[in-house]
């Protein structure tokens, strides 16, 4: 498994220097085109910035007030009964909403209970299979001003739902719990 | 939708602390998140500086329809109402391969400029179009293939096989990935028999 990490590692400079091999050769300005690309970068970025805030604090008035942790208390006794165990239920509840929560929560089980145990390879699969829908949603559609935004979360937390159970199935069977 | 579920957190979260008795936990992570916002704003802007700048060389260089040409027959099926030659396929295609190496960061910028090409399809309109909703489906199932961030974490806590969760990932994230198109699909053929 050596060969992933260096795969890893080597991915993004073998990219860049790519694109500008290629740019050079098929005689594209390089520098000034990078400015020019970068320049929409910063309307973006700037542009992203009241979506995100205002999301990220509406999660924040949620978890600090404690009103997640109690829904998440409400759903593990379910959960705990068809076998999966409850110190993962929070990372599956806010995986969806929150990344850098969701990391968080990925990191501290992982240190609790040791990357080697059965919650940690299921906390690192989880995180690794699954993607913040509601950050995506936000981010993606702010962007480019889609107000109406249709199916598209139903469709996304249902996605999230069906990788967060694959997970559990899969680390299962692979791993033993 | 967005609007219900933002009012719910915000408001359902003050409303508990009331009887909870965390108001001032409440009143500390409001500042303190809107702070991180705007840093965090800050930290993407030079990732997307970055990577919008050298995509646009790729774009000139002809590299983004190369891999358009590559993957058309499988993303022409995904998104049957995107015409082949259009620019946005190219922009898709670049966010699910960022995706797959776990290049987040890379991801979003390229993820943004497909929707702003998608957008370009119904000029004038606010709605989410099919095409749209299936980008974000696949996206939020999150194809990976190598989880980076994830290896690192288990690196840093001396895992005997920090690596060892790759595959039972990449399993998950392909059952996660079906099922997401699978549900888009369903919602499709809801949406258009309600519109009969």
């Amino acid at each position: 498994m050596q060969w992933l990490t260096t795969v890893s590692t080597w991915m993004i400079p073998l990219l860049i220097l790519l694109v500008l091999i290629v740019g050079t050769i098929k005689q594209v300005p390089t520098y000034e085109t990078f400015v020019e690309g970068g320049k929409e970068g910063i309307k973006m970025a700037i542009s992203l910035l009241p979506f995100l805030l205002g999301m990220m604090v509406a999660i924040a008035i949620f978890r600090a007030s404690g009103a997640m942790e109690s829904i998440v208390a409400l759903f593990s006794p379910l959960l705990q009964l068809v076998g999966v165990p409850s110190e993962i239920v929070p990372l599956a509840m806010v995986r969806p909403i929150s990344g850098t929560a969701a990391l968080g929560m990925t990191t501290e089980i992982i240190g609790t209970h040791g990357p080697d145990s059965f919650l940690g390879r299921l906390a690192s699969t989880m995180q690794g299979s699954t993607d913040t829908t509601l950050y995506i949603i936000t981010v993606y559609f702010g962007a480019v001003g889609i107000k109406r935004m249709g199916d598209a979360l139903k469709v996304g937390l249902i996605a999230d739902f069906i990788g967060i159970i694959a997970s559990i199935i899969v680390v299962s069977i692979v791993f033993g719990s | 939708m967005v609007n219900l579920i933002w009012v719910f957190m915000a408001a359902g979260g003050i409303i508990f602390a009331m009887f909870n008795g965390t108001m001032t936990d409440v009143n500390e992570a409001l500042f303190q998140t809107a702070d991180d916002a705007v840093m965090l704003s800050i930290s993407l802007m030079s990732v997307m500086i970055f990577w919008l700048g050298l995509m646009k060389i790729a774009e000139k260089a002809g590299l983004l329809d190369m891999l358009s040409r590559l993957f058309r027959p499988l993303i022409k099926r995904l998104f049957p109402d995107i015409p082949a030659e259009h620019p946005a396929m190219g922009y898709i295609l670049s966010n699910i391969s960022a995706n797959l190496f776990g290049l987040g960061n890379a991801a979003t910028p390229m993820g943004i400029k497909a929707m702003e090409e998608m957008k370009k399809l119904q000029p004038g309109s606010d709605e989410a179009s099919r095409s749209m909703i299936t980008f974000l489906a696949i996206n939020t199932s999150s194809v990976t293939l190598i989880p980076t961030t994830v290896i690192a974490i288990r690196m840093k806590y001396e895992s005997v096989a920090p690596t060892e969760i790759v595959a039972t990932t990449i399993v998950a994230t392909l059952i996660s990935t079906l099922g997401a198109v699978l549900v888009d699909r369903f919602f499709y053929t809801l949406r258009e028999r309600r519109a009969k």
